[in-house]
């Protein structure tokens, strides 16, 4: 599964493009791991504008990432998020962990206020 | 008219292998299934994820990854307006449905599983009940209704 990588000031922002679910999940851990190691990053932002699918799979991922970071005193965000996923963001209380931001801006903007 | 009435109490039964490549086949039939009842995008989305959660947990749990000679069933029935899907597999079965229903609640924390599947189907549809016993497969029904 094709992922889009960028990265701005120490934040790798890794959008996702197609079908999350646990067919998929392996592969965008590991791409999202290797892109982590090899950038200057210490913050993730997943970027979900190109997902058009995703079950409690993505939630696995997110919280696995959110628990590495961590360790590491990084944070993980959530970008674009809408509809059915917002609600899988929800019912696992997933929100309450992973701060969600409306755009990459946003969560600048907000990590710089902290 | 008649054909609309055929199309309020139909019928459709699959069995794939269970691999994990088969979870996207899957959810897409049972969409696919219900598309005559002119369901709302969220609707369709709700039904695609609830089965990808039911189909999962066969392939992982069920079969425990090792179903590549094994099947998961997906029948999916329409009474009225009424979906009910069921996904039944013939695996090592769950010896506590209660704990396993639990948000959170995994027994595969090394895969990265959330715990959350249960809670997501039960959000995402409007019944959900599950049969099961050690050594005798899993069956989950779901149900939905579609309202005009």
């Amino acid at each position: 599964m094709e992922i889009i990588f960028s990265e701005r000031d120490r934040y790798l922002i890794a959008a996702p493009v197609g079908e999350i679910d646990h067919h998929t999940s392996l592969g965008i851990r590991q791409k999202i791991e290797k892109a982590f190691a090899r950038s200057k990053a210490r913050n993730l932002i997943f970027d979900f504008s190109r997902v058009e699918f995703m079950d409690s799979s993505g939630i696995g991922i997110l919280i696995g990432r959110y628990r590495e970071l961590s360790k590491l005193g990084g944070k993980v965000y959530a970008i674009n998020i809408s509809g059915e996923i917002g609600r899988i963001f929800g019912v696992s209380g997933l929100a309450r962990i992973i701060p969600c931001y409306a755009s990459v801006e946003d969560v600048l903007q907000n990590a710089e206020g902290q | 008219m008649d054909n609309d009435k055929h199309m309020l109490n139909n019928e459709m039964q699959l069995s794939f292998r269970a691999i994990s490549a088969n979870e996207s086949f899957a959810r897409t039939v049972a969409a696919a299934f219900v598309t005559g009842l002119n369901p709302t995008i969220s609707e369709i989305m709700e039904i695609k994820t609830a089965v990808s959660e039911a189909v999962t947990n066969a392939i992982i749990h069920g079969y425990e990854n090792k179903g590549l000679d094994e099947f998961v069933h997906l029948n999916c029935r329409l009474n009225g307006r009424e979906l009910y899907i069921e996904v039944v597999d013939n695996g090592i079965g769950i010896q506590d449905i209660a704990q396993a229903m639990e948000p959170l609640y995994t027994s595969k924390p090394e895969q990265e599983r959330s715990g959350m599947g249960f809670a997501v189907m039960e959000n995402f549809m409007d019944y959900i009940h599950v049969t099961s016993a050690p050594g005798q497969g899993t069956t989950v029904v779901m149900m939905k209704k579609l309202p005009e």
